[in-house]
């Protein structure tokens, strides 16, 4: 009897609580989700009302007020869409700047990847006499601050005779640079060592492991050395201010200091450089977004 | 295809634990040979060696009539699977296999024809485009034996290829390298620490203890003829129980003694024992196998004196047999061995038996027929199969065979330890 009583006492309530449950459920899901996509839409429209303004200002006329009493967040009254051209080309040759920092921005990020690449790798994977202590003194190195380096750096590339050109902007990178040999090494430290083992029963030599296994496992943490290297070399002002002494030579970061003067400063033509230097680095971002995010995860960076 | 011979290889590691001591080892040509022991007895070590990874300290080793001591690893024309099986994660499933071959420049036309050859034989063919991550464990292992194929060595090494796979894989792909093996005829050194892996894949099968080489010997006669405590007791699932017993002449006849009881050692048994003799009336270690044990009522009409009665602690039916577990109120041995053998279990293994040594308690596990009607709690009688007893000598552990200076085959009475 108690058998068949059992079955039935379950049997009734999945009619109606389940049901009650599932919309409560559901409710509770979508309210959540309105609430989320409310408060990132709040973030993202925080970020995103400067760049407004700065086009808002990009696209008025010569001597028209920028700064006015009640802020004008998006462009309702002018369309001078001009001023980009002659920013780039006429009355401003950002383009040529534009071109100029690429030039330093490639050397730079070839430069890292290949010498920071080689030395993480020695520093992970190969065993020899002083590693731990040459890592040691590498790491030292990055408490030295560059303002200390700069007189005696200056005085030795202009003995060089590089002075006025790019090479001291972009040679020393290919010695490699402390923090991202750091970071490489550590990324590859965790890359299986049976990897190198199969490899080595292969027939693999280590140059081969290195570039064929190690290497392309590394991705996520080259593509965080890279986009560094793009960011600093491309925002760097006192570098390129130091070494470089002619207007077709200037990189973006010069130009954008220049157009600032003490009275009278462009401010639409400004504006309208200000968001032409911000578009490539928009650009990298949006490819390299997925391999970037992950790399920094990985490496335990944050941005 | 070729013989690869050890001789007198010890390793030494930098701080001094020696890994290896002056092994000795023939693998014939064709031949798939077991290295097996409880972790860290060396076994990995000497396979890397023979791989190349790891330098030698002293000693040889020969790869088809080739010293290769010095020899780098991709040169010594051996391929290696190893135990997560170190796939590349980046590559797909054929440029893993390919990448061996691309290396050493093969032209492409032989490359394609292996790797695909190699798919086939292994049923990855529709997986070659694949990358390692989107593979089932099996299906990994399968490639780390293809990538060991399409070099077509001379020798294959494996460092626990099955290790991480499920019970129910393990068993198929334990058939499978089976197949490979014999169907190709390489050469192959295959470690592991499972006892069943051993005795189903060895031609032959080398029990390492320490670093130090017990017995090298066919599944059968390691299993029939231990040369001492540790070989028997490491082979054989559940392993052989193991008791301290005094040995008794009486009217001619001989008895071994223990907890109270005593079993009547068949004529053919002494005779063909001759060193047993000195043992009468002297402490010894009896082994007896669960398997060579039954429940008394099952075997009507056995002499008296090959049974005893038991309480049963445990039962536990596996459907073709039951195992019974009980005690003998007898100590347990208690050996340098038994305690690497209990370690090897884990450490609650070890701590038991220190716990039984102290209460003089040893357990047994009889495998009986299913038929059994013995209840836990219950007494109940037990026969042993007295004629497949084992002896061993409590000083040393070994085998108690012809004479104290015989050995069985496959073993140097200097490896003892």
């Amino acid at each position: 009897m108690k058998m068949i009583e059992a079955p039935e006492r379950i049997e009734s309530p999945p009619e109606v609580a389940p049901r009650n449950a599932v919309l409560r459920y559901r409710v509770r899901r979508i309210s959540y989700k309105i609430f989320v996509y409310l408060l990132l839409l709040g973030l993202c429209s925080l970020i995103l009302l400067p760049v407004a303004w700065m086009l808002t200002a990009a696209l008025k006329p010569d001597l028209e007020p920028v700064f006015t009493p009640t802020p004008e967040w998006f462009p309702t009254k002018f369309w001078h869409w001009e001023n980009f051209r002659r920013v780039l080309t006429e009355s401003m040759p950002f383009l040529r700047y534009m071109i100029n920092t690429m030039i330093i921005v490639v050397g730079n990020i070839l430069g890292v990847l290949l010498s920071c690449s080689l030395v993480g790798f020695a520093f992970a994977r190969l065993r020899f006499r002083g590693s731990k202590v040459l890592f040691y003194i590498l790491i030292v190195t990055m408490l030295i601050p560059w303002q200390a380096l700069m007189v005696p750096q200056f005085l030795f590339f202009v003995k060089l005779g590089w002075y006025g050109t790019y090479l001291p902007l972009i040679v020393p990178s290919f010695g490699g640079t402390a923090f991202f040999i750091f970071l490489i090494r550590q990324y590859m430290r965790t890359i299986p060592k049976d990897l190198d083992d199969a490899a080595r029963v292969d027939g693999l030599n280590t140059w081969q492991i290195f570039w064929r296994i190690i290497l392309p496992l590394s991705t996520p943490v080259l593509t965080v050395c890279a986009v560094f290297t793009f960011l600093a070399s491309w925002n760097n002002l006192l570098g390129p201010l130091i070494y470089l002494d002619s207007d077709e030579k200037f990189t973006v970061a010069i130009g954008l200091a220049n157009l600032v003067t003490r009275a009278d400063t462009p401010w639409n033509l400004t504006m309208a450089a200000n968001l032409v230097t911000i578009l490539p680095t928009v650009i990298v971002y949006f490819f390299v977004q997925k391999k970037l995010i992950g790399g920094i995860a990985s490496v335990g960076l944050k941005g | 295809m070729a013989e690869i011979g050890l001789e007198r290889v010890t390793k030494v590691f930098k701080d001094g634990t020696e890994a290896v001591h002056s092994l000795d080892l023939q693998v014939p040509d064709g031949n798939l040979i077991v290295l097996v022991g409880p972790s860290g007895c060396g076994k990995t070590t000497v396979l890397r060696m023979v791989a190349g990874l790891e330098d030698l300290t002293d000693g040889r080793i020969v790869i088809g009539g080739r010293v290769v001591n010095e020899v780098p690893p991709g040169d010594r024309d051996v391929a290696m699977v190893f135990q997560n099986y170190a796939l590349y994660p980046h590559m797909t499933v054929y440029q893993n296999m390919a990448l061996s071959l691309k290396i050493r420049k093969l032209r492409r036309d032989e490359m394609n024809r292996r790797v695909h050859e190699a798919a086939r034989v292994l049923h990855l063919e529709d997986l070659l485009a694949k990358r390692p991550r989107e593979l089932s464990g099996g299906q990994r292992q399968r490639v780390a034996m293809g990538r060991a194929i399409v070099r077509e060595p001379q020798a294959f090494l494996m460092d626990e290829p099955l290790s991480n796979l499920d019970a129910k894989l393990r068993v198929q792909m334990r058939a499978e390298i089976l197949r490979i093996q014999k169907d190709l005829q390489v050469t192959t050194i295959y470690v592991t620490h499972d006892q069943t892996e051993a005795m189903t894949l060895g031609d032959l099968v080398a029990v390492m203890k320490r670093g130090v080489l017990q017995q090298v010997a066919t599944p059968q006669e390691l299993y029939a003829h231990p040369t001492n405590l540790f070989v028997g007791g490491f082979i054989g699932s559940p392993a052989m129980n193991l008791v301290q017993a005094t040995l008794e002449n009486t009217h001619g006849e001989t008895f071994v003694e223990f907890g109270g009881w005593r079993l009547r050692v068949p004529p053919e048994v002494v005779a063909a024992r001759p060193a047993l003799a000195a043992f009468a009336g002297r402490n010894l270690i009896v082994g007896i196998r669960p398997e060579d044990m039954e429940d008394a009522a099952l075997v009507p009409g056995s002499d008296p004196d090959t049974r005893f009665p038991v309480v049963v602690d445990l039962r536990e039916g596996m459907g073709s047999d039951v195992y019974l577990h009980f005690s003998i109120a007898a100590p347990p041995v208690f050996t340098e061995d038994t305690r690497e053998l209990a370690s090897d279990v884990d450490e609650k293994a070890l701590e038991d038996l220190k716990e039984r040594a102290s209460e003089r308690r040893t357990p047994f596990i009889a495998r009986v027929g299913p038929e059994t009607r013995a209840q836990v709690g219950g007494s109940h009688e037990i026969h042993a199969d007295t004629r497949k007893l084992y002896f061993f000598d409590p000083a040393d552990g070994r085998s108690i065979y012809q004479d104290p200076s015989a050995t069985p085959r496959g073993v140097e009475p200097s490896l003892i330890v």
